[in-house]
């Protein structure tokens, strides 16, 4: 808007027209407005959980029992509380992935893909080294780094494909994620078959001392919980303090200005690429080292895409990933219980989950028009 | 239709766009809005035409009440508005872009409508191509091409924003003609422009704007000073020459071809020195902007050589230019030159060298002050930059430039920016000649041209003249070549020929010190 040409000798007041973050207007405003978006955020809470009530009655089944079981499936045990964090890591790993390259402006789609190339490389090491003599736990590591890189490559050739290739990043991760998977259905029944027949179980499981340590008598491994943590550490750390954070975000918010500001714009798109395929690697070796041990045809259990439901649901803040991710780990382990117990499918923890981010994201629609409006009647 | 406005407020956060202008516009009338820039012209007619609401007034039409919601309701209560830049659908054939918007089936009567439309056109003497594709028109036909839409969806006051730009001389005389055959049909005519000849020369009726407010109405015979005092309020000095003493050579550039679409130019040589500012005058599109990216080392040349400071740069990357002190700065602020959602501080950050991995916060709030009191930015190293205003936007533009450049390429550095921000950009840029970096830049304004420019290089589709002195030559001169004229025809008496660039070129404002294209 050139009316607010401030040069003019306009008796305009000194300063912008919006607040900025650094100052927004008396602290009494700032903390009321802070109050609604929380207020908001809850609402669309409420209204998902509605929207899913509606949906199970529709069904034949009583919403609040069902939320209950819920409830009861993801914190009732203490194996309960293990299975949640057991899914709660590679969710981590994966949203954590996926704010990097939403930083720079890119729908990694792919992250599925890139979770299942990690498994697949960790498992080739593992079986590759299985034989030698080296220490367990050095195989362990090398398997593990080689299921990051796996997952960095494969994320890359997203990131080629678009770069040179003109291939939108979409296209090109949903295509590459048809590509593992087929894959990985083929290693199972082709030449990493268990002995006598191939089968859906996956390949032969490892021997005890080729995984990560566990908790006794559960699946959860303390190391992959560090991991997981660490990953979404790193990514914050990235995003909000590091030159190379700065200068993807730049990339992701105007890719012509800041190629010509001289940042190296598709270098930069491929290392957003390349460190969120690192990480969807990392959970992939992950579910290969501590979770099956083993390769399994569906071994990404589908933690890629929620992750980039998750990133989408906290509005790309790393500081939100930690607690969203949980509450999304918490829902599928809890709806395991689902068909047991009122004949339902565990798919509703999907349905509740989809209705919550679309639902925020039509209530983060909302307050953006009408704080605009405000704005502009405000004065 | 007549047109009456009262009391109609629009604030923008503290900025008061319009205050209580009052406004009455019968029909059958060709009323000139004038104003600088941010005079709030644009905003008074965007609420007209129902692209946005006013905060409080009330907009009658034929003394009937209305309130307009969108461009959609404007158009049916017979409002519509011509945009500066065309608002149409390029690759699309031109009769579908006539359907596009209007009432009607879900399957488009396209024979019926190009008829109806052709027989509108003809009768305004226009002759309109249906078939073609609207990318294959000039602005000026699209422009034409608008105009017969909005009539034909029963238009009865027509706003036209600034609608000169970019348009030859042919076409200004038609749009003119076009615009007083329909003043005469009773239709009223809104036309906003910061030309003074060109209100002139078509319109019955002036109302002029200031800061928000409606400060004074004039009927012909239109006094010059008389508008422009009501405009600024003040006498307007560009400032004084200032003129270089030229060093070593920074740019030659040798038998240099480029191409880009329709554009292309062959066979340029020039040298550019030290301290020295070349000026590239033309109406826009006519290969300055290529040329100014082919020195930047984002177009590549297809003949020729570039060389820098000695070095053959010809063929190099954009980095590589950038990395032997080249500085390119576009002209869209937001589109190509700064990043919305990112902080001023951010925006130091990423153009300093970088200190190790980790962000110095600290260090980048320092250096943003630092600029913002050396340039006069208004605003905090916290403010992203889509919240300053435009003429802020600038200044952090060329904030971010690093001193010590050897040559730095201006797209339009004072494009929709008042008079008072060109003074004290130039300041700027004249402090950084002082420092023997060398300026190109492009403009369409002739007065800039001629006040800051050494050296002026006149494209006019593909040709180019020149180098002239810009010393040496007149604004009359400078808008002969800018319209296709040849040099030599420049000394004799000349007339304006062309309709966009040229501001100072009619005689009754030559001899003030403010010309129209000043304000372009």
């Amino acid at each position: 808007m050139t009316e607010s040409g401030s040069t003019t000798p306009t008796p305009v007041p000194e300063g912008p027209t919006r607040p900025g973050p650094a100052e927004a207007g008396g602290k009494g405003r700032f903390s009321r407005r802070t109050w609604i978006n929380l207020g908001l955020q809850l609402a669309a809470l409420v209204l998902a959980f509605l929207l899913t009530s509606v949906v199970l009655l529709v069904a034949g089944a009583p919403p609040f029992q069902a939320y209950i079981e819920i409830a009861k499936g993801a914190a009732e045990s203490f194996t309960d509380v293990s299975n949640v964090l057991v899914a709660w890591v590679p969710l981590l790993l994966a949203s954590a992935g996926v704010l990097v390259t939403f930083a720079a402006g890119l729908w990694n789609i792919g992250v599925e893909g890139q979770i299942v190339l990690g498994a697949v490389l960790t498992t080739w090491v593992l079986r590759l080294l299985m034989a030698t003599s080296l220490p367990p736990s050095l195989i362990i590591v090398l398997a593990m780094l080689a299921g990051i890189l796996g997952g960095a490559l494969w994320a890359a050739l997203a990131g080629v494909l678009k770069t040179f290739g003109g291939v939108n990043e979409i296209f090109g991760g949903l295509g590459l994620n048809f590509v593992a998977t087929a894959l990985t259905l083929w290693l199972i029944f082709g030449p990493w078959k268990r002995p006598g027949i191939g089968s859906m179980s996956g390949t032969e499981p490892f021997p005890e001392q080729l995984g990560l340590p566990t908790l006794a008598g559960e699946r959860l491994s303390l190391w992959s919980l560090a991991l997981g943590l660490l990953a979404v550490i790193f990514v914050y750390i990235l995003l909000e303090r590091t030159h190379a954070g700065l200068r993807l975000k730049a990339v992701g918010l105007n890719r012509r200005a800041a190629f010509l500001l001289g940042v190296p714009t598709w270098q930069y798109a491929l290392l957003a690429f390349f460190v969120c395929g690192g990480l969807a690697g990392l959970a992939g070796a992950i579910q290969v080292t501590a979770v099956y041990h083993r390769l399994i045809p569906s071994i990404s259990s589908g933690y890629g895409f929620l992750g980039l439901m998750i990133g989408m649901l906290i509005a790309y803040r790393a500081i939100w990933v930690a607690p969203v991710a949980l509450f999304f780990a918490a829902l599928n382990i809890g709806s395991i219980q689902l068909p047991i117990v009122l004949k339902l499918d565990s798919t509703l923890s999907g349905v509740l989950q989809g209705a919550l981010v679309l639902l925020v994201l039509l209530v983060e629609g909302a307050r953006q028009r009408y704080l605009r409006r405000s704005r502009t009647r405000a004065v | 239709m007549e047109v009456r406005l009262t009391d109609i407020r629009k604030h923008f956060g503290p900025v008061r766009a319009n205050d209580g202008i009052t406004l009455t516009v019968a029909a059958g009338t060709i009323q000139g809005i004038l104003g600088e820039n941010g005079a709030g012209k644009s905003t008074l007619m965007k609420i007209l035409s129902g692209f946005q609401p006013a905060d409080s007034g009330i907009i009658e039409l034929d003394g009937r009440l209305v309130r307009m919601r969108s461009p959609a309701d404007a158009i049916r209560h017979g409002v519509g508005m011509l945009h500066q830049d065309p608002l149409d659908f390029p690759p699309m054939k031109v009769v579908d872009n006539l359907l596009i918007g209007a009432p009607g089936r879900i399957v488009p009567r396209r024979r019926e409508a190009a008829e109806a439309v052709a027989a509108l056109a003809a009768s305004f003497g226009l002759a309109l191509d249906l078939k073609a594709e609207v990318g294959s028109l000039t602005v000026g036909e699209r422009q034409q091409l608008e105009l017969i839409r909005l009539l034909w969806l029963g238009a009865r006051v027509l706003i036209l924003d600034e609608p000169t730009t970019g348009i030859s001389a042919d076409q200004r005389g038609e749009l003119f003609d076009t615009l007083r055959r329909l003043a005469a049909q009773g239709k009223t005519v809104l036309f906003v422009s910061h030309k003074l000849e060109e209100v002139q020369e078509l319109c019955m009726r002036v109302a002029v704007l200031r800061q928000g407010r409606l400060v004074g109405e004039a009927l012909p015979p239109f006094r010059v000073d008389n508008l422009v005092n009501m405009m600024f309020e003040r006498e307007v000095s560009l400032g004084d020459r200032y003129a270089c003493a030229p060093g070593k050579t920074v740019l030659r550039l040798s038998g240099l071809g480029a191409e880009h679409g329709r554009i292309r130019f062959e066979g340029l040589n020039l040298e550019v020195k030290e301290g020295e500012t070349i000026g590239l005058a033309g109406m826009e599109g006519s290969g300055q902007s290529l040329l100014l990216q082919t020195c930047a080392g984002l177009a590549p040349p297809i003949s020729g050589r570039v060389q820098l400071v000695g070095a053959d740069l010809t063929g190099k990357t954009y980095r590589q230019f950038k990395r032997r002190g080249v500085a390119y700065v576009p002209a869209t602020r937001l589109e190509e030159g700064l990043i919305p959602g990112l902080s001023l501080a951010e925006h130091f950050l990423l153009t300093e060298k970088k200190s190790g991995i980790f962000i110095n916060k600290e260090r980048g709030r320092r250096i943003a002050d630092e600029r913002i009191a050396q340039f006069n930015i208004k605003g905090t190293p916290a403010n992203t930059v889509e919240s300053l205003s435009g003429g802020n936007q600038q200044r952090a533009l060329l904030a971010l430039v690093k001193p010590g450049s050897k040559l730095l390429l201006l797209e339009q550095p004072t494009r929709g920016l008042d008079v008072e921000s060109v003074i004290y950009l130039w300041s700027k840029l004249k402090e950084r000649c002082r420092g023997r970096e060398a300026i190109i830049f492009t403009s369409s304004d002739l007065d800039e041209l001629l006040r800051y420019s050494d050296r002026i290089l006149v494209f006019f589709a593909g040709r180019i003249s020149g180098p002239f002195q810009a010393a040496s030559t007149t604004v009359e001169e400078l808008g002969h070549l800018i319209g296709g004229g040849s040099a030599s025809d420049g000394t004799g008496p000349c007339v304006a020929v062309d309709g966009a660039a040229v501001g100072g070129a009619g005689t009754d404002v030559a001899g003030t010190p403010v010309a129209g294209g000043l304000y372009d």
